[in-house]
């Protein structure tokens, strides 16, 4: 008589402690293996669409805060590009610098965040303490310029909420010289320890074409060895005039594109935003950080897509406009909801330990998932 | 890298009726519109073109052009009748460095539109996602549920403009 | 009220009420559940990481609701969300405290308007011990809410529930 088997469904969250969130799985196991991955999205739908519908212009960049809350900056940065771009204001110098430096900071404090996380994942406990308290200072700097230390509302149409503070300049200077010896403290720490490596390299290996075809981008992408940056590729702001590097993953410990690749694209990442810091810190000229906002925010009729480079990929908003001072639809290509929707594709044939590896790799936030 | 009206062009020289027009009114990029029932007949030349290539599909966004008659119903409220939803295409080629636009239209009461996924495969959860919020029905989609509400919802496709909130769900009262 | 200041002069003999010995042990020792929602989560791990030390407190995250003491709602409560949080919470055991922490899980938050899936204040499912407000609330205003908590832990008594 042969023996009878069965496939078994464990379902995994929305409360657990790994999946960054309120993020569900089904997990379809034969034994130990995975046979299939499927996510359950949406514990966290806040409705940002319609909100943006009911708010004018400049009301939903408190909104826009409250969707990748772990990268709030760049989240008004890419909703304010948007509308400047349809209505076509041209913003100060000051307030483009100003802007490029809180962002490049911000991604500095998400990348953070997501490696931190992705060690406790993995059961490394001691690289979390260590690096938020680096965030810390990153977050006290933002505090010094708007008030708040995680949702900002600090950029707005044409303009800032705030000047940034005298000493800020200074204090930035600081924490980079700070900063530089502890990415290499990070790197003996945990990147180049063996029960990570062992954990992660070769593990949730994403090809190209995949990639590509399942629309991921950021660091994932370049994880898979395309040096593909909105920053460079599709420049906006003032990005264009900085000399800075776009990491990809080489496959150092493993193959191109596994979930060790992710993690160290992240790691160089955040030295590059160091380089596009101290590059333009000293730079910042002079003037008013709001003269170029407009009184009423009425563009015209007609529709923007517009992208920008979050710490986890392409954040797009296609906004329409009738010609009101509410937009009509506000769209939000969030990058974790599209990076999420691979996780199938990586976890086919891996055991169910490695979902938490790779998912940690992904480096959602599932309020930008959920919206 | 072509620009927008060359790309026209080249659609209507291979589909014909298939690309309706080009609106070019708008203040950033022009638009394509194109037959709901062909965008994945047309999707697919995009793709693999050789002198498009557009690899990758940037967004899908469902839209409720809200450009119907307001009634009232039996119940005193505003509902939109007649009209149409709209599925917009943000496409770019990583490799040629070129976008698009497209923009499908389909009527409000049997909105139906091609699926893409078979294409770009990130267009699956987008189309869910322009199902769960308009209620748009793409056709030969694998896996067309509700992805961000509750599977059991029942009250109507939230992002249309004349979605009434209902007053519980499951129990719990739903207004402030 | 500490418990040491009721002692024999000699010896090691320490004097307390039951109430008392209870209520000092669960008050300084509550676990929470490691259960993050939405933007408060991230202030909650900042909390219980190296600057905030939430372990000062005797707080430690406890990833199973049958081992848990307390939970902090840290976040926006959606409908998908609200009855799985119920069901979290009636399987933990009792004594239970929940900590609302953030304007959302208070009352709906910016959302209370037109956020048709937003559950308006988590209280609407499961009774809440401390409101913290704020959106997010600071670490500080997290760790007063939770030195809110411990004051209504000490005051309790075996024989009646506090309201």
């Amino acid at each position: 008589m042969a023996l009878k088997t069965e496939t078994m469904v464990l379902n995994m969250g929305p409360q657990h402690p790994s999946t960054h969130g309120v993020l569900r799985l089904e997990l379809e196991l034969e034994g130990e293996l995975i046979k299939k991955v499927i996510p359950h999205i949406g514990y966290l739908h806040r409705c940002f669409e319609k909100h943006a519908e009911a708010m004018q212009y400049n009301q939903v960049i408190p909104y826009t805060d409250r969707m990748d809350y772990l990268a709030s900056m760049y989240n008004n940065f890419g909703y304010v590009i948007a509308v400047e771009k349809l209505m076509g204001i041209e913003v100060p110098e000051r307030v483009q610098y100003i802007r490029l430096i809180m962002g490049e900071l911000q991604r500095i404090a998400s990348h953070l965040v997501a490696l931190g996380t992705y060690g406790l994942d993995i059961g490394a406990f001691t690289p979390f303490l260590y690096l938020f308290r680096d965030r810390e200072k990153i977050l006290s700097l933002f505090e010094m310029t708007c008030g708040a230390r995680l949702l900002y509302n600090y950029m707005w149409v044409g303009g800032l909420s705030h000047d940034i503070h005298p000493d800020f300049q200074r204090l930035t200077k600081e924490f980079i010289n700070y900063f530089k010896p502890t990415i290499v403290e990070l790197d003996s720490l945990l990147s180049y320890n063996k029960i990570f490596i062992e954990r992660t390299a070769n593990i949730g290996i994403l090809p190209v074409d995949t990639a590509i075809n399942y629309g991921v981008t950021g660091p994932m992408l370049r994880g898979s060895g395309i040096k593909f940056d909105l920053r460079r590729n599709d420049p906006y702001s003032i990005y264009n005039r900085f000399d800075f590097d776009i990491p990809v993953g080489k496959g150092l410990v493993g193959t191109v594109g596994d979930c060790w690749d992710r993690y160290y694209v992240r790691v160089r990442e955040m030295e590059e935003s160091l380089k596009i810091l101290e590059q333009a810190i000293d730079n910042i000229p002079e003037g008013d950080v709001q003269s170029a906002i407009p009184k009423r925010i009425k563009p015209p009729k007609g529709t923007v897509y517009s992208r920008v480079e979050t710490p986890r990929g392409e954040l797009g908003y296609f906004i329409i406009s009738d010609g009101s001072t509410n937009p009509f639809r506000v769209k939000v290509r969030a990058p974790s909801f599209v990076n999420l929707e691979v996780l199938g594709e990586l976890c086919k044939g891996h055991l169910v330990a490695d979902v938490i590896a790779i998912l940690g790799s992904v480096d959602i936030v599932l309020g930008e998932v959920d919206r | 890298m072509k620009n927008t009206e060359e790309i026209f062009e080249l659609l209507k020289k291979e589909f014909g009726d298939a690309v309706l027009q080009i609106d070019k009114e708008t203040p950033t990029e022009p638009i394509i519109f194109v037959d709901p029932l062909k965008i994945n007949v047309v999707g697919e030349f995009l793709r693999v073109s050789e002198e498009l290539k557009f690899d990758s599909l940037m967004c899908l966004s469902g839209v409720d052009d809200a450009n119907g008659t307001k009634v009232k119903d039996e119940a005193g409220l505003d509902t939109i009748q007649g009209g149409t939803l709209s599925v917009y295409y943000h496409l770019y080629s990583t490799t040629l460095n070129h976008k698009i636009n497209l923009k499908v239209s389909a009527q409000r009461e049997d909105p139906k539109v091609e699926s893409v996924e078979n294409i770009w495969k990130c267009a699956d959860w987008h189309e869910r996602e322009a199902f769960d919020m308009y209620g748009i029905i793409f056709l030969n989609h694998p896996d067309l549920r509700r992805i961000l509400m509750p599977y059991d919802w029942e009250a109507g496709y939230p992002l249309r403009k004349d979605y009434k909130n209902p007053e519980f769900y499951q129990g719990m009262k739903v207004p402030y | 009220m500490g418990l040491l200041d009721k002692e024999f002069s000699d010896g090691n003999i320490v004097i307390a009420k039951v109430d008392d010995l209870f209520n000092w042990a669960r008050l300084s020792s509550i676990w929470q559940l490691g259960f993050g929602l939405a933007c408060c989560a991230i202030e909650m791990m900042a909390t219980s990481a190296s600057h905030y030390d939430f372990d000062r407190f005797g707080v430690i995250p406890r990833n199973t609701p049958r081992q848990a003491d307390a939970i902090i709602i840290s976040g926006t409560v959606t409908l998908k969300m609200a009855l799985r949080i119920k069901r979290l919470y009636e399987q933990m055991p009792d004594p239970k405290y929940i900590i609302s922490m953030g304007s959302c899980a208070n009352c709906g938050g910016p959302y209370w308007e037109h956020g048709y899936h937003v559950l308006k204040g988590v209280d609407r499912v499961i009774p809440v011990d401390v409101y913290v407000p704020g959106c997010p609330p600071r670490p500080e205003a997290l760790l007063e809410g939770l030195l809110k908590l411990q004051e209504k832990i000490r005051n309790e008594s075996l024989r009646k529930k506090s309201a």
